[in-house]
């Protein structure tokens, strides 16, 4: 029987960005990462129009980790407080297609390391890994304002993406990311109108619009991933729909927010299967649910997690 | 979709005879498009007429239910293509299979652990809801009988899965009461399996390896005399299913593609547990009807469940919790007492943090409509008054014996509005409760 047609009449698409710099670019990576590219929504038209896959981003942190679920630190436990050797670990033996190194010990409520820490941090991740980097700060922003100017400097001319500014405070980090050829993260909590704006106000500054990458916030599956589902759908076709302050690639953190549900933690839940499935697959769950709506960099944690969704996107984005 | 007003004008005998009860066709035109009139009411209406009105009421995605009266479940019935657009209307059935090729215990124990698949989530039951018989023995007898099995141990609405119409006759009458969904018909078998669906009056499922020979096939069917009919994609790779059904929801919804104006069924059974749980999940979001797997894994079925439940919220209706006083852990007349808003979000991420803690503590759920705490706050549902009324609505005096109250840090500025409204210490908590543990291990004592 004859179907009719139902090719939409899009017009825009989600801008491509490359992370990390070879040193044909002036940089020491061994390998680039782009994302973005998406013509439709997740599994609208064509396969043609499905964009670049969806890359996984391996969260090292700079500190030991102190609250991390046992099911979580078991596969790292030798790594914990070694950075390089967790990032190490994560793109040989884990397949991470960057790793996103998340300055958690800066917070001045954690450990409140310094500046210098950071730095160190830094050089040793950037020397133990040839993949791209993602360097995040500790959400504080006096303390982010004071420290990841300086982490950027030392990454320079790696193509990293950093982050994270927002509506608030965008300025410092913005500036620097821009001199030191970063690209950069905007946020924005679960609100298209300010995630808009935070991409205006960076573009404001004179930084390009096609080396932003957008962090929505999220939610786990069971703790609010319907808004942070929508939220995305929404961005993806406004970005179809030619409106330029909408077109950047996403990026999501699912390790941290997937590791606070109770599915994942408690240890002691008759009924619901042995805690170490339930976490791994908590996190892989969030992380596929969050693919439909289109997301193009995850964060993640958990090594069977990442196998798991890994394998998800590679049937979905390989085979075309 | 709805005709409009003059649409139905169009339609009608334009002779303003009056004898619906309207002074003229147009005026009973409108009413009928606001659906304030039925049809009937106008005697000289022509039967070409009829019919269009008819299809032009009809849903451009038909709902289908089956199972028991008790048990009953439905699908279909959609309306957008996202979420927020509207909502999502009947969350995905979930279901796992039975091979009639167990036997004797092994038969009752795979029974009882589909029967077992139920949880309960934010004062919510989620489940299976349904059980899939699949017919790997190939013999009609021993489908029969594991069907009439498992509709004596089992309330789950039942879906009987085979291709054989000689199993499924066998099969059909063994669900007793209940009501089967039989699944399949491919083309070659759609007359014998269509008759067994009418006579016994279940929805049918019709199996095609494209969109194209699908809709071929549903309208064979519904020339049979079955109009209940489920759609699936047979033999296709994961993303082949995945375009396609996009494909096929955009057909029925944007293009009132009849044919394809069904619900859809999808077979999970490639992989471990977490593989078919990632797999189910993508088709729970991206449009499948009705999802089978064959694996009863809790910490796998879980998360599918849990993804219906959030696609499937209304986005428009904020998830609330009761307002109420929730104790963490196992507190006592010493813990900690902290409030926060009745927004689902809110309360579920401040648990997390309260339980992480692991400090015993209380938290009293104050009623902002299901706002968030600034939300509530700007919109004055969250002041003194509605704390202090909580507190003695919910009887925390009773609860604790000392008088100190935590309270958000974002709404520091009602410290002492709140203090003189009751008398009790106001401790500013944190802004943001990912701070929580730490706040409690230095500021509690």
């Amino acid at each position: 029987m004859s179907v009719p047609e139902v090719a939409e009449s899009f017009t825009g698409e989600v801008s491509r960005v490359t992370l990390g710099a070879t040193k044909d670019s002036g940089g020491t990576r061994t390998s680039t990462v782009t994302v973005g590219g998406a013509r439709n929504m997740v599994y609208g038209g064509s396969r043609q129009d499905t964009g670049e896959k969806p890359v996984i981003a391996m969260d090292v942190l700079d500190s030991e980790p102190q609250d991390w679920p046992q099911v979580l630190a078991e596969p790292y436990k030798d790594v914990l407080d070694k950075p390089g050797e967790w990032a190490k670990k994560c793109v040989d033996e884990l397949g991470a297609d960057l790793i996103c190194l998340k300055f958690e010990g800066i917070h001045p409520d954690k450990a409140n390391k310094d500046a210098s820490h950071a730095v160190k941090v830094t050089e040793e991740v950037l020397k133990a890994v040839g993949v791209p980097l993602v360097l995040w700060g500790c959400g504080n922003d006096e303390k982010d304002n004071q420290v990841m100017p300086k982490v950027s400097e030392a990454a320079k001319g790696e193509n990293c993406l950093i982050g994270t500014v927002t509506e608030d405070n965008y300025k410092a980090l913005t500036a620097i990311a821009l001199a030191d050829g970063h690209n950069l993260i905007t946020e924005a909590p679960l609100d298209i109108n300010i995630a808009k704006q935070v991409n205006i106000l960076a573009s404001d500054m004179g930084f390009p619009l096609k080396r932003i990458v957008t962090f929505q916030a999220t939610g786990a599956l069971g703790y609010g991933i319907e808004y942070a589902y929508s939220i995305q759908e929404r961005q993806r076709l406004a970005a179809l729909g030619g409106d330029k302050m909408m077109t950047m690639p996403v990026i999501c953190d699912v390790g941290y927010e997937s590791w606070r549900a109770k599915e994942a933690q408690l240890a002691d839940a008759p009924g619901w299967g042995a805690v170490q499935d339930r976490g791994p697959m908590w996190e892989a769950a969030t992380a596929i649910c969050l693919l439909q709506a289109g997301v193009d960099i995850i964060r993640m944690r958990h090594p069977r997690a990442v196998a798991t969704v890994k394998n998800f996107i590679n049937q979905i984005w390989s085979s075309q | 979709m709805a005709l409009t007003g003059l649409e139905i004008f169009k339609l009608l005998p334009k002779t303003n005879c009056k004898k619906c009860g309207m002074p003229t066709c147009l005026a009973f035109a409108m009413q009928l498009a606001q659906k304030k009139a039925k049809l009937e009411d106008c005697p000289y209406v022509s039967e070409e007429a009829k019919e269009k009105l008819a299809a032009a009421s009809e849903p451009p995605m038909r709902k289908v239910s089956f199972g028991s009266e008790d048990n009953q479940v439905q699908v279909g019935q959609e309306t957008v293509m996202f979420r927020h657009e509207e909502k999502f209307y009947n969350p995905t059935v979930l279901a796992a299979t039975v091979s009639d090729k167990l036997t004797g215990q092994d038969l009752k124990k795979r029974i009882e652990s589909v029967n077992s698949l139920q949880f309960e989530r934010v004062g919510t039951k989620i489940g299976a809801g349904a059980i899939a018989v699949i017919n790997d023995s190939g013999e009609a007898s021993a489908f029969a009988q594991t069907c009439s099995q498992v509709a004596d141990s089992s309330s789950l609405a039942t879906i009987l899965v085979t291709e054989s119409p000689e199993a499924m006759a066998a099969a059909v009458g063994k669900t007793s009461e209940a009501t089967p969904l039989i699944a399949s018909a491919k083309s070659d078998t759609a007359e014998a399996m269509a008759k067994i669906a009418k006579e016994n009056n279940c929805p049918l499922v019709a199996k095609a390896e494209s969109v194209e020979a699908l809709a071929e096939l549903a309208e064979k069917i519904k020339a049979e005399g079955v109009e209940d009919i489920v759609l699936s994609l047979d033999g296709l790779s994961l993303p082949e299913q995945l375009y396609n059904l996009s494909r096929m929801r955009a057909l029925a919804l944007k293009k009132v593609f009849r044919p394809l104006g069904h619900p859809t069924i999808s077979f999970v059974a490639d992989g471990d547990a977490t593989a078919q749980s990632a797999t189910a999940t993508s088709l729970i979001c991206k449009y499948s009807s009705i999802v089978v797997v064959d694996t009863v894994e809790p910490y796998a079925f879980l998360p599918m469940l849990t993804a219906v439940m959030n696609v499937f919220s209304d986005p428009q209706k904020p998830v609330q919790v009761e307002p109420k006083v929730y104790p963490i852990g196992e507190p006592d007349a010493n813990a900690p007492l902290m409030f926060t808003t009745n927004f689902s979000l809110t309360y579920y991420t401040v648990e997390s943090d309260v339980e992480a803690s692991r400090v015993p503590s209380y938290i009293l759920v104050v009623d902002t409509e299901g706002t968030s705490v600034l939300t509530a706050y700007s919109g004055d549902k969250l002041n003194e008054k509605t704390v202090a009324d909580a507190m003695a609505k919910h009887n925390v005096e009773k609860l604790v014996k000392h008088r100190k109250l935590i309270i958000p840090g974002y709404v520091a500025v009602m410290s002492g509005k709140l203090e003189e409204a009751t008398g009790w210490e106001v401790l500013v908590g944190p802004r943001e409760c990912s701070m929580l543990p730490k706040y409690m291990h230095e500021i509690w004592k």
